[in-house]
């Protein structure tokens, strides 16, 4: 029982400010490592002003400083139980190389359901063009109205144009590409929340739109365009919204998965890296792709084609070699 | 835990509480983000357009990416800097942290701010609202998926002691024991009481502030005993004043000069 709260409070005050110092310090620099000896000396203090705090919640009229001893107990056990990776430095190399295959493999059950789920839009969408002329006037939105045009007339119009058509707004294209896409690819992934329902909706209208253009295409005799048109930014912008849409079936599992103990917040929680690791290679892919498209596969000619396609098909397997390369293996990931 | 509240029990047996910030306080900061936000963007778009002779392509561009980056960006950079305010939550005193008690991750931040997508929904952060009202821990799905949660950080305004209370001499002071065993046997509400009162005493009518003074002086003298000498002729709200300057100021003002 604390009989004379001025001389407690005298007593005890140097090691609260210690304690406050050390947790300014660890505040300003993330990076900071403490020594065996600082880590004991920190503990030490944490364990006192926790002792301090109990004290003080039976003499319970001195409100200030038990809401004192309360905040500093909040800051100091936060850098104590912390147990996750604490924040080294960021290498964007090894991020790239090494972090990025790991995940995506670690991750790669919910790939396979993404792709599956656009293979299915396109697979729908091929179908529904070919049986339906008007499927393509119901299914396609407005923003997307040139690919109602007939194909062998839109194929003229475009190698009549040359790449023409973009001059003196490529950039702007590009931007506009990539904020799109982007975009898509984090609806994708935030649609995971709807334990999944919503990103399987949205891989299935992109791919009924990608199977109906290329359905289209396809039984007009157009196959060469279509490859040359779609292949240079759609080897690595397909992949990459399929990767955002992984990274939410990534949320969903975690939401939904049974069988499993830990409570969804923990199973969230765990996936959490994950899931921004996946978002950040969206988003350089998308970059790529965005400026791929503005600059490269707008520009049409028989000519240009066998290069286009080349460049396309050279782009999907470094990509392939990229993600699935054995000896990029994170040592550290996850059985 | 209760639904204001997220309490988090240390090994130790500490127990401390995070007060929750509700979905209209969290929609005003919000609101405020994105004036900032539109701010910026129109700001970067007016002072691009000076350069739109020289290379319009480049300028449109930028705007168009700004436009997209910015919104994203604000939020995760502040957060991620500021220790999870924006200028938003900070001029509402709201906090976001990680919702264990522990520190806020990078990843947290980055997590929370890309699945505002969903919350916001169809429209007015519809999804966002009804999630953070039906969670326990008032957590919008970008909350959930990142296991953060926003309090509020409100530092309680204490009151101005040294005006309250003034530097006149108490007479209580003279009885160490007294005051420890005064500070040992009132109860945090009694204490709040005391305080209350003396807060907003000129709020009363006349003949209520006496009754109210001689009711709270009675109920502390049944708490210590101090002698009789020492009460008497001390008014009942001097009494008070006194007891309240035990009870909240832990070390003796300079007595003024007479």
């Amino acid at each position: 029982m604390i009989i004379d709260l001025p001389r407690f409070i005298a007593a005890e005050r140097p090691a609260w400010v210690e304690l406050e110092s050390m947790l300014d310090d660890l505040a300003a620099n993330p990076g900071l490592t403490l020594s065996l000896e600082q880590a004991q000396r920190f503990h030490f203090l944490y364990q006192k002003a926790s002792a301090d705090l109990g004290r003080v919640a039976t003499f319970a009229s001195e409100p200030e400083l038990r809401r004192y001893l309360e905040a500093l107990i909040a800051r100091a056990y936060a850098e104590l139980h912390e147990t996750r990776e604490r924040g080294a430095r960021w290498h964007p190399l090894r991020w790239l190389l090494v972090e990025v295959p790991a995940v995506f493999r670690r991750q790669i059950g919910a790939f396979w359901m993404s792709l599956l789920a656009t293979l299915v839009g396109t697979g729908f969408g091929a179908f529904a063009v070919l049986l339906d002329d008007e499927a393509k006037a119901a299914i396609v939105p407005p923003q997307f109205a040139h690919v109602l045009k007939d194909p062998a007339e839109r194929v003229a119009e475009e190698e009549a144009a040359g790449g023409g058509r973009l001059s003196g707004v490529h950039a702007t294209f590009a931007a506009q590409l990539m904020a799109n896409n982007i975009g898509v690819s984090i609806k994708a992934l935030a649609l995971g929340m709807t334990w999944g329902i919503g990103t399987l909706l949205l891989l299935f209208y992109n791919g009924v739109i990608l199977g109906l253009v290329g359905a289209d295409f396809i039984a007009a005799g157009q196959t060469t365009f279509l490859l040359g048109w779609l292949l240079p930014h759609g080897s690595i912008e397909i992949p990459a919204i399929l990767v955002g849409a992984q990274a939410g079936l990534v949320l969903a599992r975690a939401m939904i998965r049974r069988g499993d103990r830990a409570p969804m917040s923990a199973r969230l929680r765990g996936v959490g890296r994950d899931v921004v690791t996946l978002m950040g290679i969206v988003a350089l892919m998308l970059v790529w792709a965005g400026l791929v498209e503005s600059y490269f596969s707008q520009h049409h000619g028989p000519k240009l084609y066998p290069m286009k396609i080349a460049f396309g098909a050279v782009e999907l397997a470094v990509l392939i070699a990229f993600l699935s390369s054995a000896w990029w293996k994170n040592p550290r990931a996850k059985a | 835990m209760s639904a204001a509240e997220l309490r988090i029990r240390t090994p130790e047996g500490i127990t401390f509480a995070y007060p929750l910030a509700g979905p209209v306080t969290r929609c005003l900061a919000w609101a405020i983000d994105m004036t900032i936000v539109l701010t910026v963007c129109v700001v970067i778009s007016s002072s691009l357009g000076a350069f739109g002779l020289v290379a319009p392509d480049l300028i449109q561009a930028i705007t168009v990416i700004s436009f997209f980056v910015v919104p994203v960006a604000y939020g995760v950079a502040f957060e991620w800097f500021w220790r999870g305010q924006t200028l938003g939550k900070m001029m509402l005193r709201l906090r976001v942290m990680d919702a264990d008690g522990l520190r806020l991750q990078f990843h947290q931040v980055l997590m929370r701010n890309l699945v505002r997508f969903a919350d916001l929904l169809p429209g007015c952060y519809l999804v966002g609202g009804v999630a953070s009202l039906l969670s326990r821990k008032a957590q919008r799905l970008g909350d959930l998926a990142a296991g953060t949660i926003v309090v509020h950080h409100r530092k309680p305004a204490e009151p101005d002691l040294e005006q309250l209370l003034g530097t006149k001499f108490n007479s209580l002071r003279a009885h160490p024991h007294l005051c420890a065993r005064l500070r040992q046997r009132t109860s945090p509400d009694e204490a709040r009481l005391a305080l209350q009162a003396l807060l907003r005493r000129d709020e009363f009518d006349p003949a209520a502030r006496v009754a109210l003074f001689a009711e709270l002086a009675a109920h502390f003298k049944t708490l210590v005993h101090f002698p009789p000498d020492v009460l008497e002729a001390m008014p009942d709200e001097q009494f008070i004043r006194n007891v309240a300057d035990i009870l909240f100021r832990t070390s003796e003002p300079k007595v003024e000069a007479a």
